[in-house]
């Protein structure tokens, strides 16, 4: 199974794919900022949690 | 977040045209296990290599639609990056390949329990395949078995 990350939420929309987590990052930064390992673990573990959820699609903006 | 005005006229042209692949019906595959015993794989668009792995091919038309394996043992800040895209500033992935490949990030997870384990491959593949017939019919089929012959249970999407 599977959950992206996406920079662009309005693509995502179209496509629908099954979990997504929606990034407040620019295009090139999907997973934030270089060497900030604390806030790019936060976004794997935000993914990971999206596994859990059956209502799929779910478009999930990162907290 | 990154919005359509971000990009240039010509890439927002082309994004807002472009007949964007619907799933429908949304596929659902579910977990048959705590994520905490997963095996987990990365899939990038950042068309990262291994250094002395064939470069992707800015040259292909409508985008290169192969795909590179990244071993779980791989030096992330070793990857060369071969996009060809401008839409996005590579700056990010310059400074810290984890951005588009955060390899080192699972394998803190998988250290700290939080997953099961780093899968032993991972796959890169190069964004900007305008024509993705090809990519569906022949590459993705190719993936899929990859990460079925490595038991992976999960696969995190990271486009850039």
């Amino acid at each position: 199974m599977t959950a992206s990350v996406t920079l662009l939420a309005s693509i995502t929309q179209k496509i629908r794919p099954p979990r997504a987590l929606a990034v407040p990052w620019a295009l090139g930064f999907p997973l934030g900022e270089p060497h900030n390992a604390t806030l790019q673990r936060q976004v794997l573990e935000q993914l990971l949690a999206l596994l859990e959820d059956d209502d799929v699609p779910v478009l999930q903006t990162m907290a | 977040m990154a919005e359509l005005r971000d990009m240039s006229f010509a890439h927002r042209a082309f994004v807002t045209a472009y007949r964007f692949r619907r799933l429908d019906p949304v596929p659902l595959a579910g977990l048959t296990k705590p994520v905490e015993d997963c095996r987990v794989a990365l899939v990038s668009s950042a068309g990262l290599v291994v250094p002395g792995d064939t470069p992707f091919d800015e040259t292909v038309k409508g985008g290169d639609y192969s795909f590179r394996s990244i071993p779980q043992n791989a030096d992330v800040s070793a990857l060369e990056e071969h996009h060809r895209s401008d839409a996005f500033d590579h700056a990010g992935i310059e400074a810290d390949r984890n951005i588009a490949l955060p390899l080192d990030r699972l394998k803190e997870l998988a250290e700290s329990g939080k997953i099961g384990e780093v899968a032993p491959r991972h796959i890169s593949l190069m964004g900007s395949v305008t024509a993705p017939g090809r990519l569906i019919r022949y590459t993705l089929p190719e993936v899929v078995d990859v990460l079925r012959s490595d038991e992976v249970d999960v696969a995190l999407l990271v486009p850039v």
